[in-house]
């Protein structure tokens, strides 16, 4: 069955896109902070957000043909779709990092040459140590390769997942699973290594482990509440009638499991640096403990207890109602999440306001416009599909 | 009947019934041990002989007999505990995230698997009351009314932590474990024909009916006990984590460790898992049950894992400079060049470069080399503690205090002891116990089996 973008729909996304671009008018106009970091944090903590979604259903689908898995065949034009706003996520992106080469924003503090001249008032030891590293044409050869092979896979991936439905056979399928070890094993160490660049680095003097794994977590975990939500809409306005309760039920387990797992590296990096209290660590919880103690402690709340406590029984992850709520909340409070790893290293305090609404509305719209554009390029259910039927008949 | 797709292969070799299922994996509780069995019991009761006097001599003498120093505290106590911790992480992951994952393969397997995991939480239980020098106060680690005086546990330490952890995970996979095992002993049962054995079994089975309704509470209590396992998985060796990771000292205390040693848990307890059934699948027959293509899943979790396992090596590493921190820094750079760099590299050879081999199809298909695989994967995770462990410690604050650690004859035999006890619990297993859990294995006959399997594709 085709996908029909409903014109309701798309008035609706445009007003979201027009509210987010009167919020970045007014919004930068408005911003009293130095080089309008918080517009540009904006940016990112959006861009990065709706990109990760993509990322994550990218893995999310890799993660389908590594394991030989069937039950989310069905679903499966609804993951690719998500993946296809991956191009517009990393042109946001880039264009957020040219803005840091050229200078309009101070929110990486190592893109500014003072700090590594031992002669200048800025001059910072500590950053100048990791000048080997963190560097402009260093940073931005890696940026364009994680960038470049993401957007080639989730091309890739599209492009032989229209091909299997006009040839068939299994020679697509087995192509695909080998792709998808190669994508898992770039991904396993370019997660890490972008979260680092991007996100660590904002915090330049301070350093955890266990950082790449959590962004990931958090990536995941996004992009799962997302295909919920997405699967429900598109399931109940008849678009997928071979998705049933099964099916259901096996993508609100991925919720409700991914949320553990964030919630799992969430306390794990916490605890060891809040009991270990050595200084050079622990001034990261410091800042967001005093600045932003309610919502710091409040998203791990949001995140981790709800989904807990609401999705453990077998029959709410097969209750629509619920899935979308616990999905909505949490939804929320991820984009808070990546909210928290922004702005206390850009603007040491909180600023929540129209801006940062607006900003968010925008997006959503944009994203939402490009991934349900993407879902009319392609009939909502694959064909010849290997594992097709064994997926129309889940029964759990 | 869940429908099965056409393209993946079958996991019953041969021309299988129901009854034939039961035959096989009753032949050898049946029947007589043979000769490799008698050989190979000896060997690791003889080794078991060896630990169990060492362990004597340490408790009638003092823990001053092992090599342990004023700079390195902890060595290969510490090691072998948590060594053996990480074994038995595969059997819980095999029988309950394998089962949420609703992985078929995971039925030849789990039972071994499960009991390899309480045999290793009981040898890695062995190390922490042993260190304790006077065992018989053992009790003291938990948290006991005062009654007993001003002693009392500390909540604050990791230590106690584990405790908890440890515990509860053996007392759960243990449940797991014996209520899969009821349904079997109940076949066992009504099929034996001697009186005492068919006694015991009796017993064992709990008077198990066979009913539609026992059925169905069975295979509900698999899904709780599953549930309430996952997240055992992850906290028992998170909790081991913290162990080191809690502290300040640098090598021990980064925030990477919970994920990365449950990870390299699970790797290790995969290695033990063929290290073991590669050779129990041969001497009982099992082949038509435990498949290359088992095998081949199993070399997928240790390429997985290691792979996890080698980014968490190359991440601590790359920020260990990245921080800026000397401390930090010095303490990689010794681990990697220092005189201890000869088990590092042993620990990254084995751990990281040789399970790459595993992507080519032919390696991971091979008994032999998977064979030989698991052993190496087994001593990389073994020197992948003791790197951590002392290499961490010998070279502290404080340089007057360097120093090296040298095992003595009573450490080395203590370990080597654990091993003996460890296989000789696995092989009266092996005798005694249904491995395979036959009657769950019924259950995929008629979707996986081969010959149902070629019948459904002509049809």
């Amino acid at each position: 069955m085709d996908f029909i973008f409903s014109k309701r729909a798309k008035i609706t996304f445009s007003i979201l896109m027009l509210i987010g671009v009167i919020a970045m008018i007014f919004g930068f106009m408005n911003d009293q902070t130095d080089h309008h970091n918080r517009f540009w944090a904006n940016i990112f903590i959006n861009g990065f957000f709706f990109f990760a979604i993509s990322l994550g259903a990218l893995f999310f689908l890799a993660l389908q043909y590594a394991t030989e898995a069937s039950y989310m065949v069905v679903v499966k034009r609804v993951i690719e779709g998500t993946s296809q706003f991956i191009y517009i996520g990393a042109a946001i992106l880039i264009v957020f990092f040219l803005a840091g080469t050229f200078h309009w924003h101070h929110i990486y503090h190592w893109m500014d040459p003072e700090v590594y001249n031992p002669d200048s008032d800025h001059y910072d030891a500590i950053i100048a140590g990791k000048a080997a590293y963190l560097n402009q044409p260093f940073f931005w050869i890696r940026t364009l390769a994680y960038l470049g092979v993401w957007c080639y896979f989730a091309y890739l991936f599209r492009k032989r997942s229209l091909m299997e439905d006009e040839l068939g056979g299994t020679k697509t399928h087995f192509k695909n699973i080998t792709s998808a070890a190669i994508f898992l094993v770039f991904f396993a160490f370019t997660s890490s290594t972008a979260s680092w660049d991007w996100i660590m680095s904002i915090d330049t003097h301070w350093f955890s482990t266990l950082f790449g794994w959590y962004v990931f977590s958090g990536i995941w975990v996004s992009a799962m509440i997302f295909l919920v939500l997405v699967t429900i809409y598109l399931k109940g306005k008849g678009f997928l009638p071979a998705v049933n309760k099964s099916h259901i039920h096996d993508l609100g387990k991925w919720m409700f499991a991914i949320s553990f797992l964030w919630s799992y590296l969430w306390f794990s990096q916490f605890e060891l640096i809040w009991y270990s209290n050595i200084p050079e660590e622990v001034t990261y919880y410091i800042t967001r403990i005093e600045h932003f103690k309610w919502l710091f402690f409040g998203i791990f709340f949001m995140n981790f207890v709800f989904p807990m406590v609401i999705l453990m029984a077998r029959d709410a992850k097969r209750t629509i109602g619920y899935l979308i709520v616990v999905g909505l909340i949490i939804f929320v409070g991820h984009w808070f999440d990546v909210y928290l790893m922004v702005v206390p290293g850009t603007l040491g305090e909180l600023h929540f306001g129209f801006m940062e609404i607006g900003m968010f509305l925008g997006f959503l719209g944009l994203f939402l416009y490009v991934v349900f554009n993407a879902f009319t390029k392609a009939p909502m259910m694959v064909k010849n599909h290997p594992y097709l039927e064994e997926s129309k008949h889940l029964h759990i | 009947m869940q429908q099965e797709a056409a393209i993946r292969e079958p996991l019953i070799l041969g021309e299988k019934t129901y009854g034939q299922i039961t035959d096989d994996v009753m032949a050898p509780v049946v029947g007589k041990a043979n000769r490799s069995w008698w050989i190979v019991f000896g060997i690791s009761a003889v080794m078991a002989l060896w630990g169990i006097g060492c362990i004597l001599y340490l408790l009638g003498t003092g823990v001053g007999t092992w090599g342990l120093n004023k700079t390195v505290g902890w060595a290969w106590d510490i090691t072998n505990f948590v060594w053996w911790v990480g074994i038995g992480h595969a059997g819980t992951l095999i029988s309950a995230v394998l089962l949420l994952f609703r992985q078929k393969w995971r039925m030849a397997i789990n039972r071994s698997a499960e009991a390899m995991t309480i045999f290793a939480v009981m040898m890695a239980a062995v190390w922490p009351g042993i260190h304790m020098g006077r065992i018989w106060l053992a009790y003291f680690v938990f948290p006991l009314p005062n009654q007993f005086g001003s002693l009392w546990v500390n909540f604050n330490s990791p230590l106690l932590w584990d405790v908890f952890a440890i515990s509860t995970y053996f007392s759960v996979s243990l449940v797991f474990w014996y209520i899969g095992l009821i349904p079997d002993f109940a076949t066992i049962r009504d099929k034996v024909t001697q009186a005492v054995p068919k006694k015991v079994y009796s017993l064992l089975s709990f008077g198990w009916s066979g009913n539609a309704k026992a059925w169905n509470r069975f295979e509900e209590i698999s899904l709780v006990l599953a549930g309430l396992a996952t997240p055992l998985v992850f906290s028992v060796h998170s909790i081991v984590s913290m162990d080191f990771a809690t502290s300040v000292i640098p090598g021990w205390h980064t925030t990477i460790f919970p994920p990365y040693f449950v990870s390299g848990a699970v790797f290790s307890g995969f290695a033990m898992v063929q290290t073991l059934l590669i050779i129990m699948r041969k001497v009982m027959n099992m082949e038509d049950y435990i498949t290359i293509k088992h095998i081949e899943y199993m070399n997928i979790v240790i390429i997985v894992t290691g792979s996890i396992v080698g980014v968490a090596y190359l991440t601590e590493l790359f920020i260990s400079w990245y921080s800026g921190v000397e401390y930090e820094s010095y303490a990689f750079l010794n681990r990697a060049t220092g005189p201890y760099a000869w088990s590092y590299w042993i620990m990254m050879t084995c751990n990281v470069i040789s399970p790459q081999l595993f992507w080519f199809k032919k390696l991971r298909t091979n008994i032999m080399f998977t064979f030989f695989m698991s052993i190496i994967v087994n001593i990389g995770m073994w020197f992948e503690r003791f790197v951590i462990i002392v290499t961490s410690l010998h070279r502290d604050y404080l340089p007057s205090s360097w120093t090296m650690f040298h095992p003595t004859f009573v450490d080395i035999g203590c370990f080597i002891g654990t091993i003996g006890i460890f296989f000789v619990l696995f092989l009266l297993f092996a005798r005694f116990f249904p491995v395979l859990p036959l009657n769950e294995l019924k259950t995929i006959l008629k979707s996986s089996g081969e010959q149902y399997k070629k019948h459904n594709q002509e049809h």
